[in-house]
């Protein structure tokens, strides 16, 4: 098992460092080879109407003349190590984990990235605390009352639920709960550190929302899995054995049918934490959901760059959970 | 005393979209303490679905029992789920046919034996599971005090198997039903599993049901037989009779399609020609009467239009459903290769290891 985990943590590294190659590869070879030259790219560090000097100072600092490999090299070593920007008059020192400077306000990268995490990981982690509870437990109660008027309905309802975008389902409830009735008036976001009570208060309406969504495919998938393990012979020894049946459908089916919910459930919250996009901008949240947006809008590199990595290391720690979390639930899988 | 098991005119129905299906159609049978029953049948003959009826399992699904089912004196079929409950596992208990689907992939043997002793009996964990090592030790599981802890796919068929009988009998059953146990295993454990099931029977006294499809098994273990066709009796009687002087077009099929080693091997086998019937469409009259060699002899087409009682034949308890008369039945069978085959193996002795066939 130690083996297993060490083994996975050199591979998340290779594979984060194959990630970053590939991404620097498309946002600083590409351009270069469609002709892009280094003044270009440093001319968009330096205001509206820069001076030339200027932007030759920054294409100094920063390297943007160096060949690729270097740049690459460099922009390795920062986030490892730091770096020192050097342009012969002054050095900047940008700390460990330097993902380089933005574009647009010229700050580090990653301040901004861990500033805007939280939100992120507020959103994320609440709604798939709700969407767990919620949509396990509708799967199961439709699957052991497959047909009855509670199933239609929530088979319905989840129909719906994952057919619905974020941002239709978000803005009706904005409409109905913040404005119509307001329940929730002015949702923004308000860091549990300020105030925990405000904070939960005003993510219920996100959580709420990205919930639905995902509450409804994790019932489907749950009622699926129900029907398949309780029509298990395994069931029927458990029956055979006289245990009531609250116990056969939890400890003996449930505990089945919630190994693929498990691997799922992993991946989903690893994406998530990369950034809730549609919730974010629908509720406003200044989350990485948000930031990536605006990386992308300003075709700021370096922040593209930075939210990249994150989002895939977070998913690759997801999938590595995973994997260890199939071990401790299935018996028969070993390392 | 009244006998463990008594089950009189038992039917169970099942409501489809294609009709109604009847699965069990008025079976009846009792059974001693002690002694054991074995119901053999093609498959969908209606075996496997009587058995849960026993130890009620069809509960929460669409089936209709009705009949009656009495466990030592005590009606089931209209008693309370919770009481039924209680007593499934405790007084009556059930092993089935592939042992790999039937334990739990996530739990160890061990524990699922634990719960099946804790359900019924208010005991510390630490208890329960010297209980389960001493179980599996009398199962013949080889150092029970570290496989308890293996799960299932750790073990061997066999072993399975005999983890299985462990936990059935965890609660020291008066009845135990054996549904198909050794058809998922090869031939070499098949025959220990069998000797494990007699040797405990004889050690506990339980009365045992083994149900399969297989004539050998029940010749080695069984006292009584009772041949199931369609969700009928089609014949019922000691073993003794049903191997030395069956009573049943059907019966004789069986034997006759049944490969022996003491038989000449030029001898082809004869099969029963057809297949089993739809339990949707059960064919008027004797469900037999489509693969029936012998309904010319009957005559006046009463086969297709009456369904033949279970009469008893010429010894007594001994009884078969079968328009033919007594004599027709005789000669017919004396005809057959099989009943020669059969007066020179005698009767199988059931509980002689010595007269099992070599496997």
């Amino acid at each position: 098992m130690i083996y297993f985990i060490i083994r996975r943590l050199i591979m998340t590294v290779f594979l984060l460092l194959l990630v970053s190659m590939i991404t620097f590869a498309i946002f600083f070879l590409v351009p270069r080879l469609a002709g892009q030259t280094a003044y270009q790219l440093a001319a968009q560090y330096v205001g509206r109407n820069p001076i030339p000097s200027e932007i030759k100072a920054v294409e100094v600092k920063l390297g943007l003349n160096a060949p690729l490999y270097l740049q690459y090299g460099r922009y390795i070593k920062g986030i490892v190590a730091g770096i020192h920007y050097n342009n012969g008059t002054d050095i900047s020192y940008c700390p460990f984990p330097c993902f380089g400077y933005s574009f647009r306000n010229q700050q580090p990268v990653w301040p901004q990235l861990i500033s805007d995490a939280p939100v992120t990981l507020s959103i994320a982690v609440g709604a798939a605390v709700l969407w767990l509870i919620g949509g396990v437990s509708i799967g199961v109660l439709s699957a052991l009352r497959r047909g009855s008027f509670f199933d239609r309905l929530s088979m319905g309802v989840a129909l719906a639920g994952v057919s619905l975008p974020v941002f239709f389902t978000g803005l009706i409830a904005l409409e109905l709960f913040s404005y119509h009735w307001p329940i929730f008036p002015n949702v923004h976001y308000v860091p549990i550190t300020e105030n925990p009570l405000l904070w939960a208060r005003n993510l219920i309406l996100p959580w709420v929302t990205l919930a639905f969504l995902y509450a409804a495919l994790y019932a489907r998938l749950t009622r699926a899995g129900m029907l398949e393990t309780m029509g298990e012979d395994y069931i029927r020894t458990a029956r055979a054995k006289g245990l009531a049946e609250r116990k056969v459908v939890v400890k003996h089916g449930l505990r089945a049918a919630l190994t693929p919910i498990v691997t799922i459930f992993g991946l989903d919250l690893g994406l998530l934490l990369g950034g809730a996009i549609l919730t974010e901008t629908t509720f406003s949240f200044p989350g990485l959901g948000q930031f990536t947006i605006l990386a992308i809008q300003n075709q700021d590199l370096p922040e593209i760059m930075g939210v990249v990595m994150i989002a895939s290391f977070f998913i690759v720690i997801a999938n590595m959970i995973v994997d260890i979390l199939y071990a401790v639930v299935d018996p028969r899988v070993r390392f | 005393m009244a006998p463990l098991l008594e089950v009189s005119d038992l039917r169970i129905h099942f409501q489809t979209d294609d009709g109604l299906v009847r699965a069990v159609d008025g079976v009846s049978f009792v059974l001693e303490r002690g002694r054991t029953l074995g119901i053999v049948g093609e498959s969908g003959s209606g075996k496997s679905v009587s058995s849960m009826g026993i130890m009620g399992l069809h509960e929460g699904t669409k089936a209709r029992i009705t009949g009656e089912i009495r466990l030592d004196g005590e009606e089931l079929v209209n008693a309370s789920p919770a009481r039924v409950r209680e007593l499934r596992g405790s007084k009556m208990a059930m092993i089935f046919q592939d042992p790999l689907s039937s334990l739990h992939p996530y739990y160890t043997v061990g524990h699922q034996i634990i719960e099946a002793y804790r359900v019924h009996n208010k005991v510390s964990k630490k208890v329960a599971r010297k209980h389960a090592i001493d179980l599996l030790g009398r199962v013949g599981i080889p150092t029970p005090e570290t496989r308890v802890d293996d799960y299932a796919h750790q073990f061997s068929g066999g072993m399975r198997q005999r983890a299985m009988i462990a936990m059935a009998l965890s609660c020291d059953p008066e009845l135990l039903i054996a549904d198909e146990p050794t058809t998922a295993l090869d031939v070499t454990v098949q025959a220990q599993i069998l000797d494990l099931i007699s040797d405990l029977q004889s050690e506990l006294g339980s009365a045992v049901i083994i149900i399969t499809h297989d004539l050998g098994v029940v010749a080695e273990l069984s006292d009584d037989i009772l041949v199931m066709y369609a969700g009928r009796v089609a014949e019922y009687g000691s073993a003794a009779d049903i191997f030395g002087r069956p009573d049943h077009p059907y019966t004789w099929g069986l034997l006759s399609s049944m490969p022996r080693l003491d038989q000449d091997r030029t001898t082809r086998l004869v099969p029963i020609p057809g297949t089993p019937p739809s339990l949707i469409r059960v064919p008027s009259g004797c469900p037999f009467h489509p693969r029936c060699r012998y309904t010319e002899l009957v005559g006046g087409r009463r086969c297709e239009t009456e369904v033949p009682p279970l009469r008893e034949a010429v010894t007594p308890g001994h009884t078969a459903a079968c328009h033919l008369t007594a004599d027709q039945r005789t000669r017919q069978w004396a005809e057959l290769p099989a009943s020669r085959l059969a007066d020179d193996a005698q009767a199988p002795e059931a509980k002689d290891p010595e007269a099992r066939e070599p496997v």
